[in-house]
């Protein structure tokens, strides 16, 4: 695991606004409005998107809601999680930030 | 754009009512008009109301009609173009107009994009995809170019109805999906019937050795149904209604993979 990606873990992380999401057929679906780059999530995945509420860091979502529920090493789920946060926030989809986010940039999760 | 039109009152008109969306077209060069009334004369409304306007000022040069359309959001219009054409429209007043040649093809392509824009509005959209009418429910037929469109349009049973080889277009009327033919032709340079009827499936064409219809996940029939819709506008908040009628609509018209041998028997499938 690299440096950024350790660091990555501290920072919080919020859906977008801007973004387009749905649940169908137990599959999270999500299209980048600014490229319409379309994501379909895995389990893990849906999960840190369902708890990027812009408050809770990414380690502890990790802590929390990944580890104890998947079967899946710290360290793995860690380097998981901050590629798929690093991938979605190049697309917009989520925001990543040192400080927590404003509820007015972020979206409630989609059902 | 305001709502000083470039067309004067004694304009020569026509109302293409395509997708139960008439939209009406003025003018003042009684040729092109004879033209466009008899390119579209399946599609010609009688009834002078109309959802939109479209004046046609015939100013420019012919020019080749290949290259890439341009579409963009300008202070609220819709401006799209290409080397034969500009045009803008207005969503609100539903007014705009169109600088172009003569080549009734540029009227076309404007007509498609502007359909297209108006459907994302209602629930709708038009699919890379030829339609038919069986027996009263409509199937799309859907694919990129060389999936099959033309091919499986051809094989068409005599009783079933035409509604496009190429553009589908689907609405959203009382909450379920229709199919409504279009005057939109691809290769078989046959336009379709001004038909509708509910979408009773939607099927992903993939040639092969024999006619099979697999089951498809929701996942893969939403970005195939995505990535097939014409969508003209990198503008978010249409990215995001389209994306929810992309959904919407793999929730409720069952999708699958067609592979099909190009003979008649395909059709035995489509019922």
């Amino acid at each position: 695991m690299n440096r950024n990606r350790s660091i990555m873990a501290t920072k919080y992380i919020a859906r977008s606004s801007d973004i387009a999401a749905r649940m169908i057929g137990g599959e999270m679906m999500i299209m980048s409005p600014i490229d319409s780059t379309f994501f379909t999530l895995n389990e893990v995945a849906t999960v840190i998107w369902q708890a990027a509420d812009g408050k809770t860091p990414l380690s502890e979502i990790i802590d929390d809601k990944i580890c104890p529920i998947f079967d899946v090493s710290s360290d793995q789920a860690k380097e998981d999680s901050e590629s798929f946060v690093e991938e979605l926030s190049k697309h917009g989809i989520l925001l990543v930030s040192d400080q927590p986010i404003e509820s007015s940039s972020r979206q409630e999760p989609a059902r | 754009m305001t709502e000083s039109s470039i067309v004067s009152a004694n304009a020569l008109e026509i109302v293409i009512d395509i997708g139960h969306l008439p939209i009406q077209l003025r003018m003042h060069d009684a040729a092109f008009h004879e033209l466009l009334s008899n390119r579209y004369a399946g599609f010609l409304s009688s009834n002078s109301i109309a959802e939109a306007v479209l004046d046609i000022d015939l100013a420019l040069d012919p020019k080749i009609t290949d290259g890439d359309v341009e579409v963009h959001i300008d202070n609220g219009h819709w401006v799209f173009q290409r080397a034969d054409f500009a045009a803008e429209f207005d969503p609100t007043t539903r007014v705009g107009r169109i600088r172009q040649s003569r080549n009734p093809y540029s009227i076309d392509t404007a007509l498609r994009i502007l359909h297209g824009l108006l459907l994302v509005r209602e629930g709708g959209f038009l699919l890379h995809a030829a339609s038919a009418i069986r027996n009263g429910k409509a199937f799309l037929f859907s694919g990129l170019s060389g999936a099959g469109k033309t091919t499986i349009s051809s094989l068409i049973p005599a009783h079933a109805t035409l509604l496009t080889d190429e553009i589908s277009y689907v609405r959203r009327e009382d909450g379920r999906y229709i199919a409504c033919g279009t005057p939109f032709a691809g290769e078989l340079a046959r336009l379709g019937s001004n038909a509708s009827a509910p979408v009773e499936a939607a099927f992903l064409l993939a040639k092969g050795p024999a006619n099979r219809i697999d089951p498809v996940d929701v996942a893969e029939a939403t970005q195939r149904i995505l990535r097939n819709i014409l969508f003209f506008a990198e503008d978010p908040a249409m990215v995001k209604t389209l994306f929810d009628s992309a959904c919407t609509f793999v929730e409720q018209v069952p999708v699958r993979r067609l592979t099909f041998y190009p003979d008649l028997r395909v059709w035995d499938m489509i019922q």
